[in-house]
């Protein structure tokens, strides 16, 4: 199965009923695939006239209750980010697939990139967290498309597929569960106003048509939903919400693999660059050389890299020149060193083995 | 064993295709693991077109083919984009109507859009007679997998017509590895 088929596959089988989107290399087989699916199971595909508008569909068909996606490629990921504020500071619950290419502008639309890893992170105005997956394999394509839906239910808040062309185009074989575990969106409780915190910060949520009358706004709102946008303290209140609501959660949130925990040399890889690294690992066989892989990207888990005890240097491949490097970097005293292709080549395992070398 | 399949002709032959239906066929009817890529460009009918697949009894990492053992070259554009650095010691079949040029590696001469023109009245289905030809000459899949793959992957209707330029490419191929042993 190819990754973008996976994609759309582990969408409807986490139920997702509504998509809207507007194709785009190198993600247009997602909206192909629903676009033949969709109808045959009862749910709806929009194409939209662009992407503010698939975006906004999105958060629409969310606040009637729907698992709800859609999927675009970095010049519609561009137009994507004022709603996506919208859907954070409205705590929409939303899955946006980004299968990156090369920028910035119009770029290469048919080769791989992982250049939108701060855009997905910080592309909107304003503070805020969200949460971004990054899979590596058809097979991931599929169990963390799956799996973005259920974190983003459960905060209530954007949540990112962050893949790439290579991810995206390959095929491979995979397994495909008979069932994949679904946790509904938690219902606001009667008599609880609706963005009252709650005790973790997340809200339940009152679905149109389920009696609530609920005002959503972006503007700055108090419990009630109204908005409130000039008392420092509502606006302080309500945002340090927003961000610790997923901050706090990190390490609930997290999902990450670790080989080789005493290593020296560790790199450290979220999707299409971790196949490479996984092939220079298994090539060098030798436990001074470490992976930290990450499949959830953002929050980013600053816990983990303390984990290694014995590393002397982390080295960060991707396919950009140096994002989420930046981040290592800030988390550790360690050297952090990155290790950047673009023009949409992946890294050679060859090139990872000689860099790790240079530091035995 | 590890084998790196490279597939390259001109777009609209079914390179690509073809290139899946062998995946399909290592990782779903035969039990290994298989990676297929594709060279993904602005290129629609007649550019050079390009597509890999990996076959490995372990799991396959880097997904990407970087020293092809076997070659499948259907065009002479196709050879001298994908073909011509072909080492000695890989093996490569070329379409003996299409490409002009010959390798310096081993290599059999298959007349597959001769054949499916001539044979099947269907030029369209080269790319599986090359397929048969592919799988009797490096038994890189096995014959029963080759041919279920071929069946999950051709339109409704077709099934006949592929079957037929499938036994046809494994005769090519037969006889083909016969004139080399002679």
């Amino acid at each position: 199965m190819q990754g973008n088929t996976a994609c759309a596959e582990g969408a409807l089988a986490a139920g997702c009923r509504f998509y809207g989107g507007y194709p785009i290399t190198p993600s247009t087989e997602i909206a192909e695939h629903m676009a033949r699916k969709m109808p045959k199971i009862g749910g709806v595909f929009a194409q939209m006239e662009d992407e503010l508008a698939s975006i906004a569909s999105v958060i629409g068909a969310s606040w009637t209750g729907a698992r709800a996606m859609t999927a675009t490629s970095g010049p519609g990921f561009s137009l994507m980010m004022e709603n996506i504020g919208y859907a954070v500071m409205t705590e929409t619950p939303c899955v946006i697939v980004d299968v990156q290419r090369g920028g910035p502008s119009t770029g290469q639309p048919t080769r791989a990139a992982q250049g939108d890893m701060m855009q997905c992170r910080f592309g909107s105005h304003g503070d805020m967290s969200i949460i971004a997956v990054s899979p590596a394999s058809v097979q991931e394509m599929y169990e963390l498309t799956a799996k973005a839906f259920n974190l983003a239910d459960r905060y209530r808040v954007p949540t990112f597929v962050m893949a790439d062309e290579i991810i995206g185009h390959m095929r491979e074989r995979i397994a495909v569960p008979d069932s994949v575990e679904v946790v509904p969106r938690r219902p606001l409780e009667k008599g609880t106003l609706p963005f009252a915190p709650g005790e973790d910060n997340v809200p339940g949520f009152p679905a149109f048509g389920h009696g609530y009358g609920v005002h959503v706004t972006g503007l700055t709102h108090d419990d009630r939903g109204y908005p409130s946008s000039t008392d420092p303290r509502v606006h302080e209140r309500l945002v340090r919400r927003l961000v610790g609501k997923v901050e706090g959660a990190n390490r609930e949130i997290a999902d990450y693999e670790v080989t080789n925990p005493d290593a020296e040399v560790v790199f450290i890889s979220y999707g299409a660059p971790s196949r490479s690294v996984a092939q220079a690992i298994r090539d060098l066989d030798d436990e001074r050389v470490g992976h930290l892989r990450l499949k959830v990207v953002w929050p980013f888990p600053d816990f983990a890299l303390a984990a290694f005890k014995n590393a002397r240097v982390f080295l960060v491949p991707e396919l950009n020149l140096g994002q989420m490097v930046r981040e290592a970097a800030r988390h550790t005293a360690v050297p952090v060193v990155p290790i950047s292709e673009i023009g949409g080549e992946l890294h050679t395992p060859r090139r990872l083995i000689t860099m790790a070398e240079g530091y035995l | 064993m590890k084998h790196e399949i490279r597939f390259s002709g001109f777009g609209g032959q079914g390179i690509i295709l073809a290139a899946v239906i062998l995946g399909r066929a290592a990782a779903i009817h035969d039990g290994k693991y298989a990676v297929q890529t594709q060279v993904y460009g602005p290129e629609a009918r007649g550019g050079a077109s390009m597509s890999a697949v990996i076959i490995d009894d372990d799991p396959i990492l880097y997904p990407e083919v970087t020293a092809p053992d076997i070659y499948v070259i259907m065009s002479q554009e196709g050879f001298l984009k994908y073909g011509r650095t072909a080492p000695e010691s890989a093996v490569m079949l070329v379409d003996s109507e299409l490409v002009q040029d010959r390798p310096a590696c081993r290599y059999h001469e298959i007349p597959s859009t001769y054949e499916a023109k001539s044979t099947l009245k269907k030029v369209i289905v080269a790319n599986i007679v090359m397929l048969g030809a592919l799988v009797a000459t490096t038994g890189v899949v096995s014959e029963a997998a080759i041919e279920k793959a071929v069946l999950d992957s051709v339109p409704k209707g077709t099934e006949d017509l592929n079957l037929r330029a499938l036994k046809l490419g494994f005769d090519l191929g037969r006889r083909s590895m016969k004139d080399e042993t002679a």
